[in-house]
Order: structure tokens, then sequence, then C-alpha cells
């Protein structure tokens, strides 16, 4: 274990440490859930953890409905939060809009007791990046004249410096009482105050309360209204570049229902002037898109053109479709193994597999004799070859050591040599019978061949059904387990066998040295050939026999 | 050199132990243990289930040194958190230098609290203090998982056996697993024993172990009873005892060379990491594989007579058998020609026909019964 580099095997974090977190997906009305809404949740959720600076984190999918976050780290509960909310997507009408991440003037006080989350996205006041676009009726795949996008300018509201600041950091999305219509002088100010680095990292807002809160990028700060359309009135999003056009587009499609909404929505904002003609598309809390309206869109599909890279319309397009995504999360295994605990198992599956091995090979010398050495070879060509492909599977498929994994290889090391054990007992039968050691030897494998096979079948149909089926640590198990009945198929087959008859040829084994754990004499041999046929066919002539 | 002296008598049928023959006394023994362990499973209310079934936090910090006032120092301490979940926990020791704490299930910030709180009191590092903290219906789900698995295994198990052998094997090797199961699953529920997901992987090793020890003998009671109605010499009881005889030491050295691992996992992880899945599955593993070889001789191959017994073919052999058996009786004065049976039929390398009367033995050498190419079956 002392090798280094790729030498060594990827470990599990029971081994090394860190925090494991298993989300189980759920449909809100009970159906199964897709393997098409599960990749969709993945690339969410990856982008979350990413987003929120963790090095090495890796997502997993486990059965059809589990979604595995592991990071190296200990004690993120921060992390666990972030990962295991419900993301919710909303469509709100944007009620004010300041550019810039924080309040340019006034230093905020940083509340003590409140931590910033590490998961926050930094706050880059860069209120100009932000491309502003705009919604339209998709007719076909044409766009209507005139509703491309505005250009980049920000929007300039200017904050009404009058009326008590109620600073609200720390606590943010911060949700006022539902209301219509541009922002008030109060709100005004108390958005002037927000800071988008206080913002919480995915706090579930209420639907029907106006919000707070800032773009993905902290760019900007919103006031918005209450949702008007909700995600899962939306029935797709798909990114594209219309025919005879450029520029990428997201189209959009809504529900009856949505559409209905939509409609209703996008006729009340038509009338309104910028910025109270725009909605906010909002994940998790978070503006990620605010496309102005110029006219009611009816009929449920829409276009939001923009000056938009591919990246970003394939980005919103994924939003909006994960906002469609019918799915709840329920954070089901939350598990934090330090370090030392983990170093601590790592010894202790070691130190267990090397005294099973030392003691099995004991047996095996005393038992069987110069036979005994056989499985000692055998066995450690079985570990080197199990290692190799723990490594190579590791670094091919991501495949990682768990303590479960470490407990299926040393179990295997009984059933690896009983493989042995059968062969060499099928051997000394056919010395028994009266055979020659050599010929006991080939006569022996062929009916310890078929032995070997079918019970090395059923362990690898169990490991199989073990892996299918199973969640969490018996997968490393059921793994491990698999893994090591084929090495030891491949070892009895092409190693111990061909050993066995090489060394049969050989004077100590050939002739039956009362060492090489094959004397016929001791054995039972020749003298008794037959023995067994006139057992089987009644009470043997004991004056026939001697 | 008697453990070998054994071996050879067993093999040839010189010494051979009465198991089949005894069936009934298993099956008594076995019924009773069946409802001991069914009714401490119905007496104690289920099995201890671990926090991974019951959902729940578990803490577990290691110390340099444990005393009597660790215990009700945590427990002050967690309790004085205020979280209801946390209202009453569980504090044990866990070794010399492990404290385990059971709560009920926290949210992730709740168990910062609580792991601070322990942290505190302990005066050790939070980042040393391995936390997991479960949600109520993952345990539920890794039942369910864990069932759906099972039940399509003992299926293609069943289907597997009865291809390659048949559904009677099949079916007797499907009871000795059911009754390893439950042997097991009672002996938790007897003594008490946690039952986490490592003891269901443990569990479900079982079942693959079982079914391999008991496919190991059926294939010599195969071998042993092919072509076996073509004579009148031995019963399907005899062939099938022999063969189980003949597996003994098989049976003995294999279960000898799967416990060894399986104890020093045991030894090693109960001794040096005080519990966790080392433990749970060692120990699982340990009683399934102890109970598993003893059914594969006890109940599975008896089990397959009893079921082959029924068969007219078999039933009718065993008549056949008895009434040859009464006339040789009789004739007892006369030499038998047992020695030179076995050279007739290698000679002929097939089945034997003798004087109108079956000789056929029961147990021809493989090159007999290849260079026979097969002989007529039945």
């Amino acid at each position: 274990m002392a090798l280094l580099g790729e030498w060594t095997p990827r470990l599990g974090l029971d081994l090394r440490g860190g925090t494991s977190i298993t989300l189980s997906a759920r449909t809100a009305d009970g159906t199964d859930v897709t393997d098409d809404s599960m990749r969709q949740a993945v690339d969410i959720i990856r982008a979350r953890v990413d987003g929120s600076g963790v090095a090495e984190s890796e997502i997993t999918t486990q059965g059809r409905t589990n979604i595995v976050v592991q990071v190296p780290d200990v004690g993120e509960e921060e992390l666990v939060q972030l990962v295991g909310q419900t993301a919710e997507l909303r469509f709100r009408p944007v009620r004010a809009v300041i550019p810039g991440g924080s309040p340019a003037p006034v230093p905020t006080p940083t509340e003590a007791g409140t931590p910033t989350p590490g998961a926050t996205p930094s706050a880059a006041p860069t209120p100009a990046a932000t491309p502003l676009p705009t919604a339209s009726p998709a007719a076909g795949r044409a766009l209507t004249e005139g509703l491309l996008s505005q250009g980049t300018e920000s929007p300039t509201v200017t904050p009404s410096p009058t009326a008590t600041p109620t600073p609200t950091p720390g606590t943010a999305p911060t949700q006022p009482p539902a209301a219509d219509g541009p922002a008030t002088a109060e709100e005004q100010a108390q958005l002037a105050e927000l800071d988008c680095a206080d913002l919480q990292a995915g706090s579930v807002d209420d639907p029907d309360a106006s919000l707070f809160t800032c773009d993905q990028a902290g760019a900007n700060r919103f006031l918005l209204g209450a949702a008007d359309v909700v995600g899962t009135d939306v029935d797709s999003a798909t990114a594209g570049i219309p025919q005879g056009d450029v520029a990428w587009v997201v189209d959009l499609d809504f529900t009856d229902e949505g559409a209905a909404k939509f409609l209703a929505s996008t006729q009340a904002l038509s009338t309104q002037t910028f910025p109270n003609n725009a909605f906010a598309i909002v994940l998790d809390g978070r503006v990620v898109s605010y496309p102005t309206v110029e006219e009611p869109i009816p009929g449920g599909r829409a276009t939001i053109s923009g000056q938009f890279s591919q990246a970003d319309a394939q980005a919103l397009a994924t939003v909006l479709n994960y906002g469609a995504l019918p799915l709840t999360f329920e954070t089901s295994d939350v598990s934090t193994v330090t370090p030392t605990l983990g170093s601590n198992q790592l010894k202790a599956g070691l130190l267990a597999g090397a005294i099973g091995l030392g003691l099995v090979l004991l047996y095996s010398l005393f038992y069987y004799r110069g036979l005994g050495l056989v499985v000692m070879a055998s066995l450690v060509v079985a570990g080197l070859m199990t290692y190799a492909a723990i490594v190579l599977l590791g670094a091919a498929i991501g495949f990682t050591l768990t303590i479960a994994g470490i407990a299926g290889i040393i179990v295997s090391i009984g059933i690896t040599a009983d493989s042995f054990v059968v062969f060499f007992e099928r051997i000394r039968d056919e010395i028994r019978e009266g055979r020659s050691v050599r010929m006991s030897v080939e006569t022996g494998w062929v009916r310890a061949r078929r032995t070997v096979l079918t019970s090395d079948a059923v362990s690898l149909m169990a490991a199989f059904f073990l892996y299918v089926f199973s969640v969490a640590n018996v997968r490393g198990f059921a793994f491990a387990l698999g893994l090591t009945t084929l090495v030891d198929l491949i070892v009895v087959f092409l190693f111990t066998k061909p050993l066995v008859t090489v060394l049969a040829r050989s004077r100590f084994f050939g002739a039956g040295h009362p060492w090489s754990g094959l004397d016929p004499q001791r054995l039972g041999a020749p003298s008794r050939a037959g023995r067994v046929r006139e057992r089987l066919m009644g009470p043997p002539p004991k004056e026939a026999t001697s | 050199m008697s453990q070998r002296n054994l071996g050879n008598r067993l093999y040839t049928g010189e010494a051979s132990l009465p198991i089949v023959t005894h069936s009934k006394r298993w099956y008594a023994i076995s019924a009773v243990l069946m409802l001991v362990a069914i009714g401490a499973v119905l007496l104690r209310g289920g099995l201890q289930l671990g926090v991974e079934f019951t959902g729940g936090a578990e803490l577990t910090a290691q110390v340099a040194q444990t005393s009597d006032s660790t215990v009700p120092g945590v427990r002050e301490a967690v309790i004085d958190t205020g979280i209801e979940e946390a209202s009453e926990p569980r504090v044990v020791v866990v070794g010399d230098d492990n404290v385990r704490i059971h709560t009920g299930s926290l949210t992730p910030e709740e168990t910062t609290t609580v792991r601070d709180a322990v942290a505190a009191e302990l005066d050790v590092s939070r980042d040393e203090i391995t936390a997991q903290v479960i949600g109520p219906s993952w345990g539920a789900q890794i039942t369910r998982q864990a069932l759906v698995g099972l039940t399509l295994f003992v299926l293609a198990i069943a289907v597997f056996l009865s291809v390659i052998y048949e559904w009677k094997m099949a079916l007797a090797a499907l009871v000795a697993l059911l009754h390893d199961v439950v042997f097991t699953v009672g002996i938790y529920a007897l003594v008490g024993f946690d039952v986490t997901p490592a003891t269901v992987i443990g569990f479900l090793t079982i079942l693959g172990y079982s079914l391999y020890d008991t496919v190991v003998i059926f294939d010599k009671v195969r071998e042993n009873t092919k072509g076996i109605t073509a004579q009148n010499q031995v019963t399907y009881a005899e062939a099938a005892n022999l063969g189980l005889n003949q597996t003994l030491m098989r049976s003995m050295n294999t279960a000898i060379i799967g416990l060894l691992p399986i104890g020093s996992i045991l030894f090693v992880g109960a001794g040096l990491l005080g519990a966790g899945t080392l433990k749970d599955l060692a120990l699982a593993l340990f009683v399934g594989v102890a109970v598993g070889t003893y059914s594969s001789i006890f109940i599975a191959t008896p089990l397959l007579v009893d079921l082959k017994n029924r068969e007219p073919t078999i039933a009718g052999l065993a008549r056949r058998v008895e009434a040859r058996r009464a006339a040789a009786k009789v004739q007892r004065s006369e030499p038998a020609q047992a020695p030179s049976v076995v050279a007739a039929a290698a000679a002929r390398g097939g089945s034997v026909v003798e004087r109108g009367e079956r000789r056929q033995p029961q147990r021809q050498t493989r090159s007999q019964r290849r260079g026979s190419g097969g002989r007529p079956a039945r």
C-alpha cells in the first residue's frame, strides 16, 4: 500500500474520509422517475456543487432514483443543504432592478453569527454583462419582427435615497408581502440595501410573495412580484438556431394550464414599461434570465431571444426543463467519515486480510502438505490480479474500494481457496481409485472443472443481482465479490491447473512423496482399488480383497 | 494421519455417516431451531435495527481515553443543545476510545450544533467526529431494493439449478437457503445484535455461500446417481448418502477455510475498531457460513432424497434393491463375485447384464464411461 500514484486503488470515502450525501428522487404524483429527468437532476446538482467551489466532487446515480454526491472534505453542512433542496423554477414579474451586486456607497456590515456560506457565488458587479433577452410568441420557428433583444444596456433605475433603510442581510431572499406593479419607494430603498453576497445559496422562496434577490452572477438586484407561472407549467424547452437566423434562442412550450397563465401574465406585462414589462426566470431563488415582453403571447409557445451564446442558450433550456422536472429530493443518507477513522478502517481491513490469508495458508499446508504451496502461489497470483483489476477499474471507470469491498475480497479468499480444495479432493479421489498421480490430475481436473464452474456461476449470479438491485454499500461488496470470482476462475484455469500438471511430472509429486499430499499409500490406494464399487454392491467379500 | 484415514474411509464408504437414513432427526432438530428463531423474532418484537433503517443521526467521536463521566457528560451536552430530536440521545462507549451518539433525525444545521457540542465536551476537533444522518425512508428503500434483488436472485437460481440439475435439487437447495436465513436472523434477534446495511450484505452473502456449498454436494450426488435406475444394487438414498460422505471432507475443509478469514475480520473488526461495517458483516457471515455448511449436509441432501423417493422409478428401485438383498441373504453361503464383476465391467465398458440378473456397478471410472460414449441411460 506504500506504492504511490496510479499504482494504488481509488479509496472510497469510508477509507479516506469525506462526506457522502445520498438523495432519493420522488415524483410529486407518485409515478416512476424517468431516466431522462434523473439525468437533468444530476446536471443541476453537479452545477450547484461545482458552483460552490468544492473540489474533487463526485456525483453518481445509484439504482433508478438515487443520486450520490461525494466530496472529500468533512463538515460540509452547507453542501448538504445546497444539494438536498428541492429546486423550484418560477416566472415572476420584475418590479424593480438595480444593477450591481451590493449597495455601492455604504459598506454593508457583516452580521456576526451568520456564516456566509462558501457556496455562495461571489458577487461580481459587472451589470452590463448580462444580456437582456426578450420573450416572443413563437410562430413556427420564426421570430416576430422587432422583438429581438433591445441590446445589452443595463436597466437604469434610480434608487430613491429617502426612507429608512431596513437592511436584511443574511436571511435573503427576503420576501415582503405580494404586491404588483412598480416598487414603492420603500421597497426601492430596501432593494438598494441588498447585498448579493449575503444571499444564502439555494433557499426556497415562497411563490406567493414578492422576492428580493439577485441574478446568478450576483450582478443585478431585483424586486420580483408573486410567481405567475411555476416550473411545472413548462412542458419543455429547447435551445436552437431558428432557420435563416444566426443567433441562439430558446423555444418554450407550456402545458395547457401554463399557456393560460402565461397569456394572462404577458397580457399584464406588455402594457408596462421597462423594467416592469420583464418577467424573471427564477431558479433556486436566483434570477437566471429576465426577458421583456412586448405583446401578449397566446398559444402556449414562446421564444426567448437575446444575445445568447450556444452555452447560454443551452444552460437556460436546461434550467427551464428542470423546472418542468416533477422531482423532489429527499436527503436519505448523509455520512461524514473523518480521515482518522477512514485510515483506521483501512488498516483494520488490511490486517484482517493478512491474518485471514495467513491462516488459510497455514491450514492448506497442514492439510495438503506440498499442495499447500500450490494454494499459496495461486492465492498470491489471485491477489495480484485482484489488486491490478481494482487499480485499473479505478482509473478506467472510477471504481472505488470501500470497506464493504475489502470485506468482499477477504471473504472471497475462502471461496477462491475452495476451488483448489474441490480440485485437490478430486485428484485424491482419483488416486484412491488406483490411478497414477499424473493421470489423477487430468481426470480429477475434468470433474472438478464442472463443479468449480457451476458453483462459481452461482457466486457470479449472486454478485450480479446484488449489484444491480441494491444501493449504497452493498454494491461495493457485490462488485468485489463478482470481480474476485472471475479472478478465481481465471487463476484456477490458467494458473493452478497448469501448475499442478507440471508439478505432477516432478518426482516429488509424481511419485507421491509423503509430503506431497498425494501419497497413494496414505490415500488408501492402490491396493484398495475398486473398494468403492464393492461397497456399493453390497457386503464385500472380506477374503477376496486382500 | 487419522484425519487422512477418515477421509479415505469416508470416500470408499468404509466409514459412512448415516445422514440420509436419519433425515427425520435432522428435520426435527431444524424445525425446533426454526421455531426458536421465529419465536425469538416475534418475542423481541423484530430485530434491533441500526440507524440506517430507523432514520436518525449517529455521531462517533474518537477520544484519547474515556472515563466514567464521559457518557453522562456527552449526554448532558447533547440535551443542552435544546434540539427536540436530540432530547433523548443514546450514548455508548465503543471499544476504549470511541463514543457513539444516536439521536433522532437532524437537519444539517442541527447536526453541526450537536457536533460542536460533543466536540466541546470531549475536547476534540469538530472534524474528528464522524456523523451519519439518515432520512426516515432510506431504510425502507434499502430493504425494498434488497428484497427485489433477493426475489429475482432466488428465481434465477431456481431456473439455473433446474436447467443444469433438476428442479428437485433446486427446491431442496432453496429450502436449505431459507433455513439458513431464518436461523441467522433468529440468532440476531436472540442476541440482539444491531442490524445494519452491512449485516444485510452479510445475509445476502450467506445466500450465495449456502447455495455454493449445496451445489458442490449435489454435483457429487448427481454423479453417483446417474443411471441409477438401471441397476438394483443400491437405492437412491444410499447413493446420495455416499456422495454426501465423499464430499464431507471437502465440506469441512471449505467451511474451515471460509471461516478462517471471516473469523479474522471478526477479530480485527471487533478488536481494533470496536464496531462498524467490518464487524457487522463478519458476524453475519460467521453465523451464516456455519449454518450454511450444516444445512447443505443435513437438510438439502436428505430433502432431495425425500423428493426423489416420490418418483415411481426411484421408489421402484428401492423395492427392487430390498427384494434382491432379501434374496442375497438366502444365498449368503455362495462365494460372491464382486471383484470379477469390476474387471468384467471394465472390459465391456458399458452396462452389465450378467446371468439374467442386472449387476451393473453403480460407480464406474470416468474412462469407462467416456469410453462407452454414454451408456444407455435408464
